[in-house]
């Protein structure tokens, strides 16, 4: 029965780090799938939303007779139904005690405050009657003027929320001087403006949906004792806890699944309208309901990401050393505080500095109200838009300086012998590498040969210029210690749960509190307790996502699943090791002090005597002959919560080509060597950079959400939201250095974001640097053809030198209509 | 309603469906074979990529009505014998697939690339796979799961 214990005898010397395929692939590839949507029940009703189409406006009535009396439908609802039990949408980070936070219900009751919200909701016998009977629904909207513009918004011109009387939701800041762990930055501006250089910036962030591919879907089955409710979330732990505290439900009574998830980055790290509405309706009605969101309704209500105005200060000396940062940020929070929207501007707030060595720094942050969509975390949450900002800046210092901008970083990073380094925010950076693995991508990218290619084409003034764009960027992973996150007032902790069962026949089921939505976690967790417990990978099973089995954790997201996760996996797995040692000395007949766990054995050291983890599991579960006063299990779980963040680092080196005369970016190189500590699959790990890396490319390049005057989302299908195709991307070179981190067992870092909160900044830097010269030094994301050209070719005005003729004659101001934000303050600098 | 007749993975099937229901629902609702997903309501996304008669469609692009008589094949009916098939085994392989919700219509959309242009070049290939969305893979591995079904086939 013990036979499966034994690892194979071509097992290396270890699973982790060896580039498994996934043990998830076999039901995705053959369609054996279980998302949300498929899921069918009887007497299952459907639901269909009816959405303001206005920004803002009171509704003054809503008439549902017509709908009410439509083939099949079994229920309509409006924010009146429900007002009375609905309660409000939690914000789980608020990030100032003042901070306005405008109450956020499922249904609108009688103000709508974004084009997308719902004022009425259709029960029918199936999706599509639901759907037929929305649109007949009578509403009756009184306009009102809608909080648009960012900084309009942030002047209180327009107010999202009258009753409120203001747009400004918080202000949080901090300081280096106040905070002890830096000097004052006015002063070193000061400083710098009398006998240095400050290099003054303002940078936007524009607003990106996360666009995952599986539409949003909810299932609510209030029959049997508990209700259980699948969702395609990433987070079903939190889901249940905050369902019950707002609906007043009791949480013992709601179970919720979290089945195969069709990606989330960051996007389903929410609570939504419609889990909320789906919950009530099946509670009404006593019979299964579900609702499944269209790609619009996805693009327009699920909650959008990034959206902000960046105005930087660097000041540095003459020669190029910094000496002080200042972050003055406007965040868009859209219509409401969602779950931890207001927190992501706040969670970029301590990497601005980045991988330099900054001796005063402050970060300023206002979060403002619109009549938009709401926000929340989108792939990196807080530290792209850091990420992004201070690479931007280094390449604007070293032209400043007149240096190469590798040389400007070098100067100013923390030295491999200078960890662990206490930066200038209180962080203790842990373990990193930056000299290796810049050396590493420069080798890899051909970065001198390219340099002479550039200045080729400068000086035969090609019309194809080529540009090379660097990030050498670090993040913060693995949210962090619990007190840690008390102390920024965030609603949760950081620790995660773990536990590992001994079956009798000798396989292993692990439980984990992490819930995976495309990350591999089925396969890189049963490579860790392979190791550990030294059993064979295919016998490890590991469950997740529902919290009737992994009953207690807090989900995946920040790039946490592996470096808190992993971890309380480890020490799972080390007690079922130390529960089976008493036992094991009992069987063997010898002294625990005696004995050595090693390769998924107990041995007597000395002697050949020695007992699998297997036939210990075998002989607990009989419990014929246990030690008296041992329980018979050596099933085991842990809770850890972590010391510290990891910092995962990297240097990414990008080339691209631009058609001076179209505008027309084309991506030729791309070179990501990344620091992620150790690494337990690295054909998971590269999956995860490649996708990264895209995401952010598309941030530079290609999407944007776009609304228009009237507050309409006008980019509201994938005709119009630019997610890339295989044809608007290149393969990747990929690589990695490997600094462990010296705050977990594992020495892991985290990879989830890395790619995405690298890449923006590499690819915006590359088209600055291939059209610098004519006087270029900034083009607003997304750097789309019309902005390039726009960039090129406008010089003059903004006082380069200029090339009269160049433009074609057709190609003027009116030819290229550019409707995205701020597009006609956001061309040339 | 209209009857059709439709065979499906080898199995046939007659149903009244209203003329107005897409194929995609068809196959998701009435016959069980959510394998098949819906990404997208604009035909940009692929993630439902079925074959009609051996050529890729996008099933949300098509109405029921217009299967009849045809013959419809799903992920689901890849497999022969108990073997993946080979474009299936490549992308396990490549790990060309994460959440694996657009890996249905990726696989169906490359075997019919692979059926027009049994050795395509990575330009071709990506220029084949354009219809259809992958929000996690970066599309890299992908491009390596079709060369290598490409060049296992030779």
């Amino acid at each position: 029965m013990t036979a499966t214990q034994e690892r194979p005898a071509d097992s290396p010397a270890g699973e982790v780090g060896r580039d498994r395929r996934r043990k998830e692939d076999q039901r995705l590839i053959t369609g054996r799938t279980r998302w949300t949507d498929n899921i069918v029940l009887p007497g299952m009703l459907h639901l269909a939303m009816v959405r303001s189409p206005f920004a803002h406006a009171t509704i003054t009535n809503i008439d549902v007779s017509e709908a009410q009396a439509a083939p099949n439908v079994v229920a309509v609802l409006t924010g009146q139904d429900v007002k009375d039990e609905q309660g409000g949408l939690p914000n789980a980070w608020p990030i100032t005690p003042e901070q306005v936070t405008p109450n956020h219900p499922s249904i609108a009751v009688d103000r709508v405050t974004f084009a997308g919200e719902i004022v009425a909701v259709i029960v029918a016998r199936s999706a599509a009657e639901a759907r037929d009977a929305a649109e007949l629904v009578d509403v009756d909207y009184e306009e009102l003027p809608a909080a648009l513009d960012l900084k309009e918004s942030a002047e209180d011109k327009v107010l999202a929320h009258p009753d409120l009387g203001t747009n400004k939701s918080a202000f949080w800041q901090f300081d280096s001087a106040n905070a002890g762990t830096g000097g004052n930055v006015d002063e070193a501006i000061e400083a710098a403006r009398a006998d240095g250089i400050v290099i003054e910036r303002e940078y936007r962030q524009q607003r990106l949906i996360p666009a995952f591919m599986e539409p949003r879907s909810v299932v609510v089955d209030p029959t049997g004792e508990q209700v259980t409710v699948w969702s395609a979330t990433q987070i079903p732990h939190i889901l249940r806890f905050l369902m019950a505290a707002v609906l007043g439900y009791p949480e013992s009574k709601i179970r919720v699944i979290a089945p195969d998830v069709g990606g989330g980055f960051g996007g389903k790290l929410q609570t939504t309208p419609e889990e909320w509405i789906t919950f009530m309706a099946a509670r009404r009605l006593g019979k299964p309901c579900k609702y499944t969101e269209t790609r619009s309704e996805s693009l327009m209500a699920a909650h959008h990401g990034r959206d902000q105005w960046q105005k930087l200060t660097l000041s540095a000396k003459k020669d190029g050393t910094v000496t002080g940062l200042k972050v003055e940020l406007l965040a868009d929070m859209g219509a409401y505080i969602s779950l931890v929207g207001g927190g992501v501007p706040v969670l970029g707030a301590f990497m601005f500095n980045a991988i330099y060595k900054f001796p005063a720094y402050q970060f300023n942050c206002q979060t403002v109200l619109t009549n938009k969509t709401w926000t929340d975390a989108y792939r990196g949450a807080g530290r792209p838009e850091a990420t992004y900002a201070i690479e931007r800046l280094m390449d604007e210092l070293a032209v400043e300086v007149g240096v190469d901008p590798l040389a400007i970083r070098e100067q100013n990073w923390i030295k491999h012998e200078e960890f662990p380094f206490t930066s200038v925010c209180g962080l203790e950076y842990d373990s990193g590498n930056y000299e290796a693995a810049t050396e590493k991508a420069k080798e890899m990218f051909g970065y001198d040969a390219l340099r002479a290619e550039q200045k080729q084409r400068r000086e035969s003034k090609d019309p194809v210029q080529l540009g090379i764009g660097i990030s050498t960027f670090t993040e913060m992973c693995g949210l962090a210690p619990s007190r840690v996150l008390g102390s920024l007032d965030y609603g949760a902790g950081g620790w995660e749960h773990a536990a590992v069962r001994m079956l009798p026949t000798g396989k292993v089921e692990v439980i984990t509190g992490v819930s995976a939505h495309g990350q591999g976690h089925e396969t890189a967790w049963s490579q860790i307790v392979a190791d550990r417990l030294g059993v064979a990978f295919e016998d490890v099973e590991v469950l997740h996502g529902d919290t009737q089995i992994a009953h207690k954790g807090l989900d995946t997201y920040g790039s946490r699943s592996l470096v808190v996760g992993g971890e309380a996996l480890v020490k799972a797995a080390d007690k079922v090791i130390e529960k089976a040692k008493p036992i094991a000395a009992h069987l063997l007949e010898a002294s625990a002090d005696d004995l050595e766990f090693k390769g998924g054995k107990f041995t007597v050291k000395g002697t050949d005597k020695g007992m699998a983890i297997g036939e210990i599991a075998l002989a607990t579960f009989a419990a014929h002959n246990l030690p008296d006063g041992v329980e018979p299990s050596i099933d085991s779980d842990a809770t850890y919560d972590p010391v510290n963040f990891s910092f995962p680092h990297g240097t990414h080196l990008c080339a691209v080509e631009i058609d001076t005369e179209t505008g027309g970016v084309k991506m030729r190189k791309y070179v990501a060597v990344d620091d992620i500590g150790n690494i337990v699959n690295p054909l998971i790990v590269a999956g995860q950079v490649h996708g990264g890396l895209v995401q952010g490319i598309a941030q530079a390049l290609w999407e944007e959400a776009v609304f228009d005057d009237a507050g309409t989302l006008v980019s509201a299908s994938f005709v119009d939201y630019l997610v890339p195709t295989a044809a608007d991307t290149i393969s990747f070179d990929t690589a990695h250095t490997t600094s462990p981190s010296t705050t977990n067992t594992l020495g892991t870092k985290g990879v989830g974001e890395a790619g995405c909160i690298a890449s923006t900044p590499a690819v915006v830097n590359a088209v600055v640097d291939a059209i610098r010269h004519f006087g270029v030094n900034d083009v607003q994301m997304p750097c789309t053809p019309a902005r390039i050209w726009k960039a090129i070719h406008s010089h003059d005005a903004g006082g380069g030198t200029p090339t009269p003729g160049e433009a074609a004659p057709h190609f003027d101001e009116q030819d290229t209509a550019d409707r995205t934000a701020g597009a006609n303050d956001g061309g040339a600098a | 309603m209209a009857k059709i007749e439709v065979t499906v993975d080898g199995s046939k099937y007659a149903d009244d469906v209203e003329p107005r229901m897409l194929l995609v629902h068809y196959l998701r609702e009435r016959l069980g074979k959510t394998g098949t997903v819906v990404g997208c309501d604009t035909s940009n996304c692929g993630a439902c990529t079925v074959h009609l008669d051996g050529k890729s469609v996008k099933s949300c692009n098509m109405l029921a009505v217009q299967a009849d008589g045809h013959e419809v094949t799903t992920v689901e009916g890849l497999m022969k014998d108990g073997e993946l098939h080979p474009v299936q085994a490549a992308f396990h392989e490549c790990h060309a697939l994460q959440c694996g919700y657009c890996t249905p219509g990726m696989i169906m959309q490359s075997i019919d690339l692979l059926n027009d242009n049994p050795h395509p070049s990575e330009e071709e290939i990506r220029v084949g796979l354009e219809g259809n969305l992958c929000r996690c893979t970066g599309y890299h591995n992908i491009v390596k799961a079709v060369q290598t079904a490409a060049g296992g086939a030779q």
